[in-house]
């Protein structure tokens, strides 16, 4: 009950559901939403995970590269989109099979951080593994979250 | 309200007209998933995320490769076609074999110096009929002028038929390969890939013992840091039946990760003993202990002669026990070693010729990328 007291729902934009305790402030730190208004949630109660964090964002609709974010920050996110007060799309977002331009190789000697080039990866899952195109360099699951760029 | 933030009124829906549908459409509808808000609504259908398309030996007619950069590009049957045309390189007539390339020309990019991989393309190169042009300092090319490496490539690209790029920094061959429509070949690149390497040891294996599969072979020395060995396993991986001995002191280990990739596909033995598993090993390849990975000397000098091979440990393994090394060696094998039968590397060292000669035919057709 508590519950409907503390978050309103919003009439036209995204609901980001089920985030992982903590990864909502590394969204808002990678994902431009200056313009946007926001509702954000940290440690909710959650039935499914105990602890939850929750993104509401009125009046925007998330691109491809924001949604790739989302899915390797926020592990087993759920995303709805609504429209006048409806949810047009549901679901679990899953992580991208690749990832272009939004996480920084870690490897200093990598040529996307001597030419300023756009990032490329591959990723994989179970655990979460990301692999440069370039110079091959695995990242792992903390590794990504915290390369994300902004 | 704690944990909870509200920020400003909500305001009217803004068309962003960067949203994808596509990717939209890849998140996947799950009953389990409840929507946060408590208005009831039609859910969009979901739709399966396509498959990435595979781009690999588009614009290869003869079905090979377009670029050789990494040795995880290389299939199976890759890479015996490397070493079946590297055998073939071997026994052609040196007239026949000029004909190749001619008219052709190999731009020869050796952005940090290396003479022995230089030399051995650049031969290679010659016994085709290619001309060859490039440098193997990168002061006298427009790099030294502040050009980018992206565009002292796209410039060698009018210029050469096919690329050979030797640099420092980690992943610019596969940058090159990514914007020259001609037909790249990975010279070495800082600490990643050394895919002509990989190729000349198999090629070495293969006319040694006439066959990969079932090898047995112990990796000797600094295993952590060495990527000739890293690429080895990988390679050694798509064989059968192979057994790979890793040998190293603490702290210089194969990296964990590359014994889970080749996990099911390679017997694995570790042991920091030489003489362990001596009797059942066919090669011993050793590689060189790197002072630069140490941060003080005395750690160095306690592991620098760790493993030293003499004819007196040869005599402890099997017979016709071979040893191979990527070269230069320092202390690794004992000079005592050269004038025995055991000794494999200088051969190693040579086959780069027609291993390299096999990379350059196979890839002189490639058309556009």
């Amino acid at each position: 009950m508590t519950k409907e007291i503390r978050i309103t729902p919003i009439r036209n934009g995204t609901a980001i559901d089920h985030l992982r305790p903590g990864s909502v402030q590394k969204i808002l730190e990678v994902l431009d939403l200056s313009d946007a208004t926001i509702t954000a949630g940290m440690n909710v109660e959650s039935r499914k995970m105990g602890k939850k964090d929750i993104l509401f964002i009125e009046g925007r609709e998330l691109t491809e590269k924001e949604l790739d974010k989302i899915a390797l920050i926020g592990k087993g996110a759920t995303v709805n989109t609504i429209r006048e007060s409806e949810i047009v799309k549901k679901g679990e977002l899953p992580y991208p099979k690749s990832a272009e331009g939004i996480i920084k190789c870690i490897n200093p000697r990598c040529i996307t951080n001597v030419e300023k080039l756009p990032s490329k990866f591959g990723i994989k899952e179970n655990p979460l593994e990301a692999k440069c195109f370039y110079c091959e360099t695995r990242m792992s699951e903390e590794e990504i979250v915290s390369s994300v760029k902004k | 309200m704690k944990g909870c933030v509200k920020a400003k009124k909500p305001g009217k829906p803004k068309s962003n007209p960067k949203v994808s549908s596509k990717r939209i459409a890849k998140i996947a509808h799950k009953s389990a998933a409840k929507p946060v808000s408590s208005h009831a609504a039609p859910v969009a259908s979901p739709k399966k995320p396509k498959a990435a398309p595979v781009a690999r030996a588009k614009f290869n007619p003869n079905g090979f490769l377009t670029d050789a950069i990494s040795i995880s590009d290389f299939s199976r049957q890759d890479l015996e076609r490397v070493l079946d045309v590297a055998a073939e390189m071997e026994k052609m007539p040196a007239g026949k074999k000029s004909q190749i390339l001619a008219g052709k020309t190999v731009a020869s990019l050796f952005f940090e110096p290396s003479t022995r991989t230089r030399l051995s393309f650049e031969t290679a190169a010659q016994n085709l009929g290619a001309h060859i042009v490039g440098f193997a300092d990168p002061q006298v090319s427009s790099l030294s002028k502040g050009e980018s490496f992206s565009d002292t490539i796209r410039m060698a690209g009018i210029n050469g038929d096919i690329l050979v790029i030797r640099h420092s920094v980690d992943g610019a061959p596969r940058r090159a390969a990514e914007v020259c429509a001609k037909p790249v070949i990975n010279a070495g690149d800082g600490s990643n890939q050394h895919p002509t390497q990989t190729l000349l040891d198999l090629y070495t294996i293969k006319k040694e013992f006439g066959k990969i599969d079932g090898i047995r072979i112990a990796l000797v020395g600094d295993l952590k840091y060495g990527r000739t060995v890293h690429s080895l396993m990988y390679a050694l991986a798509k064989f059968r039946k192979v057994t790979v001995y890793l040998i190293s002191v603490k702290g210089l280990e194969m990296p964990r990760h590359i014994i889970e990739d080749t996990k099911g596909h390679l017997t694995v033995l570790e042991t920091y003993s030489i003489d362990k598993y001596l009797k059942e090993v066919d090669v011993l390849y050793a590689t060189r202990i790197q002072k630069e990975r140490f941060p003080d000397e005395v750690e160095y000098e306690k592991v620098r002669n760790a493993y030293v091979i003499t004819p007196e440990l040869l005599a402890k393994g099997k017979e016709g026990l071979k040893v191979m090394h990527p070269l230069p060696r320092i202390t690794e094998i004992s000079t005592e070693v050269d004038d025995t039968d055991a000794a494999l590397y200088f051969q190693q060292a040579a086959n780069g010729i027609p291993v390299r000669e096999a990379l350059l035919s196979l890839l002189k057709d490639v058309k556009a990328k």
